[in-house]
C-alpha cells in the first residue's frame, strides 16, 4: 500500500541512565508527542508499543502498558517485537492501520530501561536459541561483531583507526547540540585513541553505550491532518522492513556462520543495502535527493558502512565521504545529526521511533543548532537482531 | 554443546555440517530439519564434514570478560581469545570461532590460511567441554 501519513507530533524522554522502569519514559515521550501535535489523548484511535524485552516480558506488554498508564480509553492496541527494529515495524504497523482506513489517529511509543554493559540472552539453557549459543560456544558478545567489521573494512577498504575515531568526534559535536542526548561533550580524536579496546580493534569510544530512554510519535491520515490544520505536516513516505535473502553471505550477529553460497547465487545487494533499497523504491527517491540520514551506528565502523548500504558513496568510499566533511553538520549529506547511538546509546525500541522524531524536527526547521538547512527529504536506517530491516523515508 | 557440531581427532579433526540432497546447500551449524533455500523442493540433510582449511575473513577479539551464558571462571583474571571468522572455499560459507590459545589479533591477518582443531571450551570437576579452534597453518601448537 502506498500513500502518505502525517507526523503530527514527537516527542522523547531524554536518554541516560535515570533507574526508573521503561514505563516512565514512554509515558513522558507520548505525552510530549501529543502535546507537540496538540491532540487529546483520548482522541487517539489506536496505540502501537515498541516491545522491551528485558524489562517488558513476561508481566508488560509495551502497547496495553502504556495505554493504561496514560488511561485507558478504549483506543486499538498493538505490540511489536523486532529486536532493534522495533521502532520500525511500530511506525510500519500504524503506518498500514491508517493507510488501510482502520484508524486515522495513532500514538507509537518505544522505551526502555537497558541493563549496564553487554547485551545478554535470557537465561536458562537454550541451545535452540541462535543468540544463546553465540555467548555459549564463542563469548561473542555484539562488540565483537562490530570488531569483525571494522577489521574487514580496514583490509578490504582501507580503513584507518582515526577514519574511526573521526565519526566519533562527528557525532558527539552533533550530539553536544541535542538537548535529549545521554552525551553531551565533544570528544576528540586523541580520547578516542586514548580509550580502552573493547573489541579489537574497537576501542570504548568507537561503540555505542546502553540507556534508558523514550520516543513517541503522532501519526495521521493526511486528511485528518487538514482538517486538524496542519496544511504541510512532515509526511512518512515509507517504510521498509525487509528480511535478508537467501542466501545471506555477511557474517551477522547473532549468527556463528553464514549461509552458504554454494547452490545459490547471492543477490548483488547486501541485507543491509536491500533495506536502504527497498525504502528507496517505495519512496520513489534517490540517494541524491536526501537533505540528511540517521543511521544505527552501534560502532563507528558501523556508519561507515551505512554510508556505502544507503548508496550516499560508491563502495569503499566511506572513509573518503567522511574525510571530505560531506556527512558532518553543514555538509553535503549530514549524517546523524543528532549525535546518533554514539551520542544516544542504545534503549532497543526506542531507538527506531528517536530516529524519525530528529528527521521530523530536522524537516520542520526546528532542530535549533543541529539543523540541517533546508532540509527536505529524509532516511533512517537501522537493522534489528534476526533478519529485522528497519527504514524509514520522511518528506516535507 | 550441541550434539553432531565437529568429529574426530587429531588431523581427522573435522566441522560437521549438513547438506542438502536436492539443492546441494551446506549448512554450519547444522540443519537437520528444513533446507533453508527457498527455491528447493526439501531434501534429506546429509551430515558433511566442512574443509579442514580456510582463510580469515576477519578477526577480533574481546577485551572485556563476556556475560553467561558464557562460562568462566571469575577467581582468575580474564585473557581475552582472540576470534577469527574463516571462508572455506569449497562450501562458500563463514564460519567463526575462536583462535587456539596463544593466538592473539596481533599474531592475524585477513586472508591468512587457518585450520580446524580440536579444543577445549572450558571444564569443570566433572565435564570437559570440547570446541572447535582455528590456528594459523603455518603454527604448530
Ligand atoms: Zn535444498
Amino acid at each position: 500500500m502506498r500513500g502518505d501519513v502525517a507526523v503530527l507530533g514527537a516527542g522523547m524522554h531524554p536518554w541516560g541512565k535515570w533507574g526508573h522502569g521503561f514505563v516512565p519514559y514512554g509515558v513522558a515521550a507520548a505525552r510530549a508527542a501529543l502535546a507537540d501535535a496538540g491532540v487529546d489523548w483520548r482522541d487517539v484511535d489506536s496505540v502501537v508499543g515498541a516491545d522491551t524485552v528485558r524489562g517488558g516480558y513476561p508481566g508488560h506488554v509495551a502497547g496495553a502498558t502504556f495505554a493504561r498508564a496514560l488511561g485507558w480509553q478504549g483506543a486499538r492496541v498493538t505490540s511489536v517485537y523486532a529486536a532493534c527494529a522495533s521502532g520500525a515495524q511500530a511506525v510500519g504497523a500504524a503506518r498500514a492501520q491508517i493507510l488501510s482506513g482502520l484508524a486515522d489517529l495513532v500514538l507509537v511509543v518505544g522505551a526502555d530501561a537497558a541493563p549496564k554493559g553487554f547485551f545478554r540472552p535470557a537465561g536458562g539453557d537454550r541451545p535452540d536459541d541462535p543468540d544463546w549459543l553465540r555467548f555459549r560456544v564463542l563469548g561473542a558478545t555484539n562488540p565483537t561483531y562490530f570488531g569483525l567489521y571494522a577489521r574487514r573494512r580496514m583490509a578490504v577498504h582501507g580503513d584507518t583507526l582515526e577514519d574511526f575515531a573521526q565519526v566519533k568526534v562527528k557525532n558527539a559535536a552533533c550530539g553536544a547540540l541535542n538537548p535529549n542526548a545521554r552525551y553531551r561533550a565533544r570528544v576528540t580524536a586523541e580520547e578516542v585513541a586514548g580509550s580502552a579496546v573493547v573489541a579489537d580493534p574497537l576501542r570504548l569510544l568507537d561503540i555505542c553505550a546502553t540507556s534508558d530512554g523514550g520516543a513517541a510519535l503522532v501519526l495521521s491520515s493526511m486528511e485528518f491532518a487538514r482538517r486538524h490544520g496542519a496544511a504541510d505536516p512532515v509526511r512518512i513516505r515509507a517504510v521498509s522492513t525487509v528480511t535478508p535473502r537467501y542466501p545471506s553471505t555477511v557474517l551477522d550477529l547473532p549468527d556463528i556462520a553464514t549461509d552458504s553460497a554454494v547452490a545459490v547465487e547471492p543477490a548483488p545487494d547486501t541485507f543491509r543495502a536491500s533495506i536502504a533499497r527497498a525504502a528507496y523504491e517505495e519512496a520513489g527517491i534517490a540517494p541524491e535527493d536526501l537533505s540528511l540520514a540517521e543511521v544505527y551506528d552501534l560502532s563507528t565502523a558501523l556508519e561507515l558502512q551505512w554510508y556505502e548500504d544507503l548508496g550516499l558513496c560508491a563502495e569503499g568510499e566511506a572513509a573518503k565521504l567522511l574525510r571530505e566533511g560531506a556527512t558532518a553538520l553543514g555538509g553535503r549529506i549530514p549524517v546523524n545529526a543528532s549525535g546518533g547511538l554514539a551520542s544516544f546509546g542504545e534503549a532497543v525500541p526506542a531507538q527506531a521511533i528517536a530516529q524519525v522524531c530528529e528527521l521530523t524536527w530536522q524537516l520542520r526547521g526546528r532542530a535549533g543548532d543541529r539543523q540541517v538547512e533546508g532540509a527536505r527529504v529524509g532516511i533512517t536506517a537501522n537493522q534489528g537482531l534476526f533478519g529485522h530491516g528497519s527504514s524509514v523515508v520522511a518528506v516535507r | 554443546m550441541i550434539a553432531g557440531w565437529f568429529a574426530g581427532d587429531g588431523d581427522g579433526f573435522r566441522l560437521l555440517g549438513t547438506r542438502c540432497s536436492a539443492c546441494a546447500s551446506v549448512f554450519f551449524p547444522r540443519e537437520d530439519v528444513f533446507c533453508r533455500n527457498p527455491g528447493c523442493p526439501g531434501g534429506d540433510l546429509v551430515e558433511v564434514p566442512l574443509s579442514r582449511r580456510g582463510r580469515v575473513w576477519s578477526y577480533t577479539d574481546s577485551r572485556y570478560r563476556p556475560p553467561s551464558p558464557h562460562v568462566t571462571d571469575p577467581e582468575l583474571s580474564w585473557e581475552p581469545r582472540a576470534l577469527i571468522a574463516v571462508e572455506l572455499e569449497s562450501e562458500r560459507i563463514v564460519v567463526l570461532g575462536q583462535a587456539v590459545p596463544g593466538v592473539s589479533t596481533a599474531d592475524l591477518a585477513v586472508g591468512m590460511e587457518v585450520e580446524v582443531v580440536q579444543g577445549v571450551l572450558n571444564e569443570d570437576e566433572e565435564t570437559t567441554w570440547t570446541t572447535w579452534h582455528w590456528r594459523p597453518a603455518e603454527v604448530t601448537v
